[in-house]
């Protein structure tokens, strides 16, 4: 079941195209990440799906239905460039942010209350947001982002600025939501978190999609035949028989009488025929195969686009 | 909502609430401060009268007293000194008279006299003396023809010219009208100014706030720009209307300090009607109190204040969305105030033209610069009220309805380009804008 799907979408400024027949769906209960270099369109994708900006071409269909306006009391949005309005007191300017998004004043000034709460800022109430400190700031505006309960959740670098703490909090508070049901859409540059929170991804370069599925998938699609072999023994008799259809990339000694080797496999070699190889020569202690970090994948698709551009 | 939260935030403010309450008593005082200024003078003139006629009579001791000598009536602030003796001004400097006044020999045929000064006598100080000199001056001139004052006065004619309009035959005072009219135009072009400016920087707050992300996530930016708009407009009616309440309760409560005071006045001048000076000093009271009383009728019951007041709100809105959504477009434009001012001078030259058209409707209403910038959309809700205060007839109406209908023309189009550079600009940061970009915006 997908909640969200961009089909074909294009979209150009006067002087550059920011996003080229791009498609992609986002599943259900998902923690999406949209990753991707910057200026490659992400926040372009964002607006569209927030109906900031019109796609000149294609459609966004959100559960189910062709994108239409009510449907922003359905999506929280909070855009990386975010901010509140200095003069007004933290709880009035929560409680118009959700009347905004279609709330009543009774029903957001009573859900608010329980957020406060639950992050510990009930005193903050009646401050005005230019007493507040820069992180106290996106506590205020992730709460008023999320407060309506929306099926979508868009975060546009939300870990950029946070703290570690506050960065966790808000982790932690993702991962809730998820679990109640909504669905999760963040871009970020944070590879970490992408590999701790996401379990899909959709990578975008060049206004294009070049990598999309369940981070699972896209990291065991770009395994490599890549292992990481411990033993015990002569390193000079190790790499001898690792003469034909193995490539030694790197080795080190781990401890005390051990060593660790890092062997690329070449085409149509298996693993079994790396164990008969190197058992005559040396005491095999583990045996794992290395999967690429999202940050390797990242690397390794935007690099080579990246570097024939300039 | 958005209308909301602009009206609520601007009305709590300090300094609105401020202004509320000083704007009546400033523009009161101003007003009344320029009447105190212009009627009273509080210095007293010593004058010395250097009297060289010709002796015309004697006096009672029997000695020779030229014409002017004892003849000069006194009031509480002027006081006269005689000499038949002239002074050179350096003489006169050391005497403790504030003037000097030489009468020459020949004032008859050649009525013409020399007041020396040490510090500039006041407007009404000089024409007192005048009109006392001349008055002698005419008695003198009655005995000679021997022309009693009685049928003089009776002969002395003052005529006064009324204007009557040809096509309704109303009586017009269509210069003292186009003087309110005046006051009104003024009145709008502060308030377009003064809440433009508070549009814009209302949207350059949010803009580098970077809330208007957020914002224009749940509603349309071209429904937040309105909401800005109008909640700021609303600020401006509330503004006028507690003006208007709070002036009218100053008028009333002034009124009822000074009309006890001019009956009081009234009275006393039965009384004292003995006393020559103070008779003269009422009769003088009397004839300003008159001029007010001109002044009142004019103002409460020559103007159409309905007709006035709603035209008022009329051009106002219209003018004001007209320039507020230029504002706002500028706001969207620019990152920061430095860069605000390349965008404001379009704006505010037409602004500031309008009201220097106004001012020459003032003279020449009918001219066809007045005609021309009373259509226009730009300038219009300025020049347009003073037309207004002096009234159309059934012939020129149609220039009234012309304008009002091409000033709803113009604020439609211009919220609409405003609406578009607004929606484009609202979300570039960064970012130096020139004219050339904001042209190539209004076509995303």
């Amino acid at each position: 079941m997908t909640i969200l799907q961009a089909q074909n979408i294009t979209k150009t400024y006067s002087n550059h195209v920011a996003l080229s027949d791009v498609s992609l769906s986002v599943p259900e209960g998902s923690i999406f990440g949209l990753l991707g270099p910057n200026g490659a369109g992400k926040t372009s994708l964002i607006r569209i799906i927030n109906q900031i900006t019109a796609p000149d071409e294609g459609k966004i269909i959100f559960d189910g239905e062709e994108l239409k306006p009510d449907h922003v009391q359905k999506i929280g949005y909070l855009p990386e460039e975010r901010g509140l309005y200095k003069k007004m007191k933290v709880g009035e300017q929560a409680v118009y942010l959700a009347r905004l998004k279609g709330m009543t004043k009774t029903e957001a000034t009573k859900k608010l209350k329980d957020w406060f709460e639950r992050f510990e800022i009930e005193n903050w109430w009646n401050k005005k947001v230019e007493e507040l400190s820069k992180g106290m700031a996106q506590k205020v505006q992730f709460i008023t982002t999320v407060l309506h309960e929306p099926k979508l959740l868009i975060l546009d670098e939300p870990f950029s600025g946070f703290d570690p703490i506050n960065a966790n909090l808000i982790k932690e508070e993702l991962m809730r939501l998820r679990d109640e049901g909504a669905t999760i859409m963040l871009s970020t540059h944070n590879m970490g978190s992408v590999e701790e929170i996401c379990s899909h991804i959709a990578l975008i370069n060049n206004a294009n999609v070049v990598l999309e599925g369940a981070v699972k998938d896209v990291r065991n699609k770009h395994k490599e035949g890549v292992y990481d072999i411990v033993f015990a023994g002569d390193m000079l008799s190790f790499t001898n028989s690792l003469w034909t259809n193995f490539e030694l990339i790197s080795h080190h000694e781990t401890e005390e009488k051990l060593r660790s080797a890092r062997i690329k496999l070449a085409d149509g070699v298996t693993v079994n025929d790396l164990l008969k190889t190197v058992i005559p020569v040396a005491q095999i202690h583990s045996l794992n195969e290395v999967i690429p970090s999202m940050n390797d994948i990242f690397i390794k698709v935007v690099q080579p686009k990246a570097e024939s551009d300039e | 909502m958005i209308i909301e939260r602009e009206y609520v935030s601007r009305v709590r403010k300090k300094s609105f609430i401020i202004m509320t309450f000083l704007g009546p008593i400033l523009i009161g005082g101003l007003l009344s401060l320029g009447v105190f200024l212009g009627m009273s003078d509080s210095s007293i003139y010593n004058v010395l009268v250097v009297d060289l006629t010709a002796p015309v009579s004697t006096d009672s001791s029997g000695s020779a007293k030229p014409m002017f000598v004892d003849e000069l009536k006194e009031t509480s602030q002027v006081r006269f000194d005689y000499t038949t003796d002239g002074l050179t001004n350096a003489e006169f400097d050391s005497t403790e008279y504030t003037l000097m006044l030489v009468l020459r020999e020949d004032i008859i045929t050649f009525p013409e006299a020399e007041m020396v000064f040490r510090k500039l006598p006041s407007m009404k100080a000089r024409s007192y003396i005048k009109s006392q000199v001349e008055s002698v001056i005419e008695d003198n001139k009655l005995i000679v023809e021997s022309i009693p004052r009685e049928k003089f006065d009776e002969i002395n004619t003052d005529l006064e010219i009324i204007t009557v309009d040809a096509e309704d035959g109303s009586t017009s005072f269509k210069q003292e009208q186009a003087f309110i009219g005046f006051g009104f135009a003024v009145l709008i072009y502060f308030f377009i100014f003064l809440y433009g400016v508070q549009v814009m920087r209302g949207v350059m707050e949010e803009k580098s706030n970077r809330i208007v992300e957020v914002i224009i996530s749940s509603v349309k930016p071209f429904q937040l720009m309105m909401g800005k708009i109008v909640g700021v407009a609303l600020v401006g009616l509330t503004q006028f209307l507690l003006w208007v309440i709070l002036t009218g309760i100053l008028f009333s409560v002034a009124t009822s300090f000074v009309a006890p005071e001019l009956s009081n006045a009234a009275t006393m001048a039965d009384q004292v009607q003995a006393t020559e000076e103070v008779a003269n000093e009422m009769s003088k009271d009397a004839m300003e109190q008159a001029a007010i009383g001109d002044m009142a009728e004019l103002i409460l019951f020559r103007v159409n204040w309905p007709l006035m007041i709603g035209m008022f709100i009329f051009y106002f809105l219209g003018g004001y969305l007209l320039y507020a959504s230029l504002f706002a477009a500028v706001g969207a434009a620019v990152d920061n105030d430095t860069d605000t001012q390349q965008f404001m001078m379009p704006i505010t030259i037409p602004l500031i033209f309008g009201f220097i058209v106004a001012e020459f409707a003032l003279t020449n209403p009918e001219g066809s610069a007045v005609f021309w910038f009373s259509e226009i959309p730009l300038t219009s809700p300025i020049v347009m009220m003073v037309r207004v205060a002096m009234g159309f007839d059934s012939g020129s109406i149609w220039e009234l309805g012309l304008s009002m209908v091409l000033l709803i023309a113009g604020f439609v189009f211009c919220v609409w380009l405003a609406g578009k550079i607004y929606r484009v600009g609202i979300l570039m940061y960064g970012k130096k804008v020139s004219y050339k970009e904001l042209a190539k915006w209004l076509r995303y």
